[in-house]
């Protein structure tokens, strides 16, 4: 498997690896995918009053593209307000990572845990 | 090869590699005994050359039983014994497997096919030169062999094809008789040249590689396994030294892998490290989903000297602590959390 240059940067130097508290109200966990499957990740993301993103942090157990995925979006939804992170698409992370077909499935997985994060902070605060 | 594994140059077939002896061993066989009987054995953890092989069998009307190995990858000679039929015609079981390294009884399951009046085939082309063959006394009836798995040519392999008592099978390649008919076509003379001397340095020096290699494994089985969580996969006592299958729980094996480009690492078997399926032999084996995902198997060979264990050994530690500082299920298991007991959310 032949890794893009980006891929290989976030795997080896991720950025936001971490834990937010959980039990925070300000803070949203959304943790998908499965161990069987091969890829779990949780990504979390804490949110000031105005519902601007301050820091998000992640874990990831899956391939370099997987870390790479979650690793990136941490990057991206930092200063962003709920509604555009939720906005972020799959194909936006694959792009910019250059992962190939085989691979597309885990910028689907940090679609899918962005805005499980984003529900989860929003059911918390009832906004 | 008279004396590298006890056959007669006449019972030599020469193909393109193990994965054509593998086909026309077992279709050729099935084939010319189908009015005997349909019923062919094998087991879950041979190579696809067999599998894919025994699937075609099946398309064709066929019976196949896959044999589950026991938890340490092994298929027991009495497994064998319970599955012949009246009906059975071939079974084929691999002498070691590729993934595990585990090195099966073949000369008890092939007293028991000899018996039973079954034709007995078995992939070596993981044991030739790793492990002593004698056809002989092992009552094989065909055997597959590969040149580069021993250091040889790309593209050469041959069957071993038992005269007595005779063993007759149909040919796939049709044309100038070649090869007592068995397999047509010209032979590639400097190929088979290439194979022989492979052969031969390959059994020659066995003895000294086995106990050097085995001391190999030792030094590197030791330098990783007091960290948490890891396990060997396989037969700790039946297997051949050069393939090492370590289980890192936590670490997603591939992610492993990116760490170690260097080192002669794979996760699953090479040939289906495209696919994102866990390995099908760590499966078979009772491995959960989650254990085969977080495997990948060592090899060590004729070029592996101590300093390169020492380095594998330090990149591994590195790779599995940075990685388990980035697994949220390492996390979880240090927090006490039973993984068994979440909800996943499946994708």
């Amino acid at each position: 498997m032949a890794y893009s240059e980006k891929v290989i940067d976030h795997y080896e130097n991720p950025r936001n690896v971490g834990k937010l508290d959980d039990n925070s109200k300000n803070v949203g966990t959304g943790m998908v995918g499965a161990p069987a499957c091969g890829d779990v990740m949780r990504l979390q993301i804490r949110v000031n009053d105005d519902g601007i993103i301050e820091d998000a942090k992640f874990k990831t157990f899956g391939c370099g593209s997987a870390i790479a995925s979650s690793s990136l979006l941490t990057e991206w939804v930092k200063g962003r307000t709920l509604d555009d992170a939720a906005q972020i698409r799959n194909t936006e992370i694959a792009e910019e990572l250059g992962l190939p077909p085989v691979k597309i499935h885990c910028s689907v997985l940090a679609e899918d845990a962005i805005k499980a994060a984003v529900r989860d902070v929003r059911e918390k605060q009832g906004r | 090869m008279r004396d590298l594994i006890g056959a007669d140059p006449r019972e030599i077939v020469w193909t393109s590699g193990a994965t054509e002896a593998n086909n026309l061993g077992i279709k050729g066989c099935a084939h010319f005994n189908q009015r005997k009987g349909k019923h062919i054995i094998t087991s879950r953890i041979e190579h696809k050359a067999v599998l894919d092989t025994c699937r075609q069998l099946e398309r064709e009307g066929f019976e196949v039983t896959y044999l589950d190995p026991d938890s340490h990858g092994l298929i027991q000679p009495e497994m064998v014994a319970d599955a012949i039929r009246e009906d059975t015609t071939v079974v084929s079981i691999m002498h070691v497997n590729n993934e595990l390294g585990t090195l099966n009884d073949i000369a008890a399951i092939g007293k028991i096919c000899r018996e039973r009046k079954v034709f007995f085939h078995v992939d070596a082309a993981q044991s030739a030169g790793k492990t002593p063959i004698d056809v002989e006394a092992m009552n094989v009836d065909m055997m597959s062999f590969s040149a580069h798995k021993i250091y040889g040519p790309k593209g050469i392999g041959a069957l071993f094809v038992r005269r007595k008592p005779r063993v007759r099978i149909e040919a796939q390649m049709h044309g100038g008789g070649h090869e007592r008919g068995m397999r047509s076509g010209t032979l590639p003379t400097h190929q088979i040249v290439g194979m022989g001397e492979a052969f031969k340095l390959g059994f020659e020096n066995l003895p000294a590689e086995s106990a050097r290699i085995d001391a190999l494994r030792t030094r590197l089985w030791e330098g990783v396994s007091d960290m948490d969580e890891v396990y060997l996969n396989g037969s700790p006592d039946q297997h051949v030294p050069g393939i090492v299958n370590i289980s890192f729980a936590f670490v997603e094996g591939e992610s492993l892998i990116m760490a170690l480009r260097d080192l002669a690492v794979s996760s699953g078997s090479a040939c289906t490290s495209a696919s994102l399926e866990p390995s099908y032999v760590l499966r078979a084996l009772g491995l959960n989903d989650e254990m085969a995902h977080s495997s990948i198997r060592f090899s060590i060979g004729r070029y592996t000297n101590e300093q390169d264990i020492d380095k594998a050994i330090a990149k591994v530690r590195l790779a599995v602590e940075k990685l388990r500082e980035l697994s949220p299920l390492w996390d979880m298991f240090q927090d006490g959390v039973d993984l068994s007991t979440v909800e996943w959310a499946a994708h």
